[in-house]
């Protein structure tokens, strides 16, 4: 078959590689150059440490980057699962936890030499595992823990009074200003304003440009393939507060900008185009290059969109555009009480990825339709992720919501960060069934990555 | 034209032979640790019953697990859409298909060209598949015949509350300690295999006919539990254990 769209490497690829490396390079290195060291959750309002010299090893992505060692060591994988089991940690809890917790227990920090001593943690309640985690980990470490209650906003559907948000806004700055106090206090060191307020413009700037990179990728040919946004997406995950992270997002915009308008694909051959829900298998994404040999791109996620993503509900038109920055609202920060409004107010008001976690139902629904809608989608898959209760809620309810509409649905099980429960072999088959009740052949013969 | 259709499974290696979109000749053969054996065992079965030369043979479907044993194919699908084209050559008003293989259970909807348009196939789970039943009834110690022979005889209802074939063994065992009458424990265990199957077609939507088809579809005890689950007349196809050997013959014949 002719290829149908030109295709191209992306530029900014190998910069986004070298940023991920450097962090984690950063924190093995953090303590030998005077810097804090600092653990907790991509979602535990990563920019409040900005204020300090620091590193910090966000926890999801570490698991997710132990779960792909499998592929290349995987008895190296199996030592550090099985010390998370022989410890007590089963395998019916989150699994990047397990992943984590072996790696620590273990001593042995996967981009080399021993796991990196944490100064203390600092967490965020906003799903009972991570609380959990990181109590185990200062336990073991015998480090300090500060963990922040965070209730995240309802669905926009659900129509949440704004005497409630006022609460919930008031409740998670009151926290910041906790956490910043009791960080000093255990460090012994002075927290920088004007780097805090750097840090959460920064998350704004991040976070806001991501969803508008999410955005570009509506375009028929897509310009991203979900392999590839799973790449770019973890840099949010891991250090969306950083000037470089913020930096390389806004190149990256303009670089799939131009993809869009010299129709330059992910996929030659472009044919049909999917989405899929909660963490991929991050030990065996070979699976989008089997759905590329029948023509079909996967655009995105729900969890890589909102996971890094920065996302404002229009109530007119019904749907999530990205979000406007402070600076975009023309709101100024000059304090350290400002940038706490601002920070929790963003994370309140523009992540729907702890919503999905606390309030499922109807409001993911709608937000799963209109991707869709306006990612011109013709095929829904859903991972029924064991390995992680939160991102998976609800997906039953969202296949039988996508089914009614007459959007075809296909499901797999398995697990983001423990290979044991994942079937390839059937996985495959139920990709090749789906594809044909799709009405999609095979382009071309399709060969596993090594 | 003469076509043949493999349908290598888990358990068993089903083959049809088809001359003009008629069956002329069938074979099976239990799948071993030597797949290939039972794959050459249920040919010769196919060809000897068709009485013609493996030469004459003109195409070639493959579907099932065990597909990639056989190199060279014309057509080479998943269960799913031979499910629906063997179901739709027999019976067109059949819209919802109930496939019990030996390790794997499928729900596949049909549509009115014979092409699967929606399925849900039971995950990591082998406790609605025809496995369970056997194990089920080496539990029992009885052949399977006479399993289904004695869940048609129950006269009580009750359930077996485990989610996995497993534990469900652990319970079908204590029944037994508990001089729970066989009848019952046999029909329960088919009870416990019907919602699992009845649950996954829901799931896809019942609409047609209901067609059951794979080796599991033989039990009568198992077919009584699915028409009262799902509370409607249930088909067994003729030969329900080659539907999708013959559907993958008929896409090779007309591919």
């Amino acid at each position: 078959m002719e290829q149908k769209y030109k295709t191209a490497p992306l530029r900014c690829w190998n910069k986004a590689k070298d940023i991920r490396m450097n962090i984690y390079q950063e924190i093995a290195e953090a303590k030998e150059k005077g810097k804090l060291l600092i653990g907790g959750g991509a979602e535990s309002l990563i920019a409040i440490p900005s204020g300090f010299e620091h590193a910090m090893l966000v926890g999801e992505p570490y698991g997710a980057a132990i779960a792909y060692v499998y592929r290349e060591n995987p008895e190296l994988y199996m030592q550090i699962v099985e010390a998370a089991e022989h410890a007590g940690y089963p395998r019916d809890l989150c699994a990047y936890m397990r992943d984590y917790l072996g790696s620590l227990l273990l001593n042995k920090y996967i981009f080399g030499g021993p796991f990196p001593h944490l100064d203390f943690c600092l967490q965020a309640g906003f799903c009972d595992t991570h609380s959990k985690w990181y109590q185990i980990v200062s336990e073991i470490e015998k480090i300090p823990y500060f963990s922040l209650d965070l209730v995240p906003f309802d669905w926009e559907i659900a129509g949440e009074s704004e005497k409630t948000k006022q609460l919930k806004r008031d409740y998670i700055v009151s926290q910041i200003h906790e956490a910043i106090e009791w960080m000093e206090k255990t460090s012994g060191r002075t927290f920088d304003d004007e780097k805090f307020i750097q840090g959460v413009m920064n998350e704004c700037d991040s976070t806001s440009v991501w969803a508008k990179i999410c955005i570009a990728n509506r375009a028929i040919p897509a310009p991203l393939d979900e392999k590839t946004i799973l790449s770019l997406y973890v840099l949010a995950v891991i250090g969306r507060p950083r000037q470089d992270v913020a930096d390389f997002y806004k190149e990256c915009l303009a670089e799939v900008e131009e993809r869009v308008a010299n129709e330059i694909a992910a996929c030659p051959y472009e044919t049909a185009r999917i989405i899929t829900d909660s963490q991929p298998p991050w030990f065996a994404l070979d699976f989008f290059r089997l759905f590329e040999s029948y023509g079909v791109v996967s655009v995105g996620a729900h969890y890589s969109f909102a996971l890094s993503g920065g996302w404002e509900y229009d109530p007119v038109e019904k749907t999530w555009n990205a979000a406007r920055t402070p600076r975009e609202r023309g709101i100024e920060i000059k304090t350290r009480d400002d940038a706490a409004k601002v920070l929790a107010d963003w994370w309140l008001s523009t992540g729907t990825v702890c919503r999905g976690v606390r309030h499922s139902g109807a409001g993911k629904i709608q937000r799963i339709m209109d991707m869709v809608d306006k990612w011109h989608v013709d095929g829904v898959v859903l991972h029924l992720n064991r390995g992680c209760e939160g991102t998976s809620m609800g997906q039953m309810e969202i296949m039988q919501a996508l089914q009614k509409r007459g959007t075809p649905v296909m499901t797999f099980e398995g697990n983001h960060a423990d290979p044991r429960e994942y079937d390839e072999q059937r996985t495959f088959a139920r990709i090749q069934s789906f594809m044909e009740t799709m009405d999609l052949k095979q382009i071309y013969e399709f060969k596993k990555e090594k | 034209m003469i076509s043949i259709g493999y349908d290598l499974g888990a358990a068993y290696s089903k083959v049809v032979v088809l001359k003009d979109e008629k069956v002329i000749g069938k074979g099976i053969a239990k799948t071993t640790l030597e797949p290939m054996e039972s794959v050459i065992e249920a040919r010769k079965a196919a060809l000897e019953n068709a009485k013609i030369d493996e030469g004459q043979v003109e195409r070639v479907g493959v579907t099932g697990s065990g597909r990639n044993l056989i190199v060279k194919s014309d057509v080479s699908a998943t269960d799913v859409t031979a499910d629906a084209a063997g179901v739709n050559h027999i019976n067109k008003e059949i819209k919802t298909v109930i496939d019990v293989g030996g390790e794997e259970a499928r729900a596949v909807k049909v549509s009115e060209d014979g092409k699967a348009i929606n399925s849900a196939v039971n995950d990591k789970c082998a406790a609605g598949a025809g496995a369970f039943c056997e194990a089920m009834a080496r539990a029992m110690q009885v052949s399977i015949g006479e399993f289904a022979e004695y869940s048609l005889k129950s006269t009580q209802r009750i359930a077996i509350n485990a989610q996995c074939a497993i534990f469900a063994e652990s319970e079908v065992v204590s029944l037994v300690a508990e001089e729970t009458p066989r009848q019952d424990i046999c029909r329960a265990v088919h009870d416990g295999i019907s919602e699992r199957l009845t649950s996954m077609a829901k799931r896809i939507g019942i609409e047609g006919k209901v067609g059951l088809i794979g080796g599991a579809a033989l039990n009568k005890g198992l077919v009584e539990s699915i028409k009262d689950d799902l509370g409607t007349e249930v088909t067994v196809l003729p030969d329900p254990q080659y539907v999708s050997a013959l559907g993958v013959a008929l896409m090779a014949a007309n591919a």
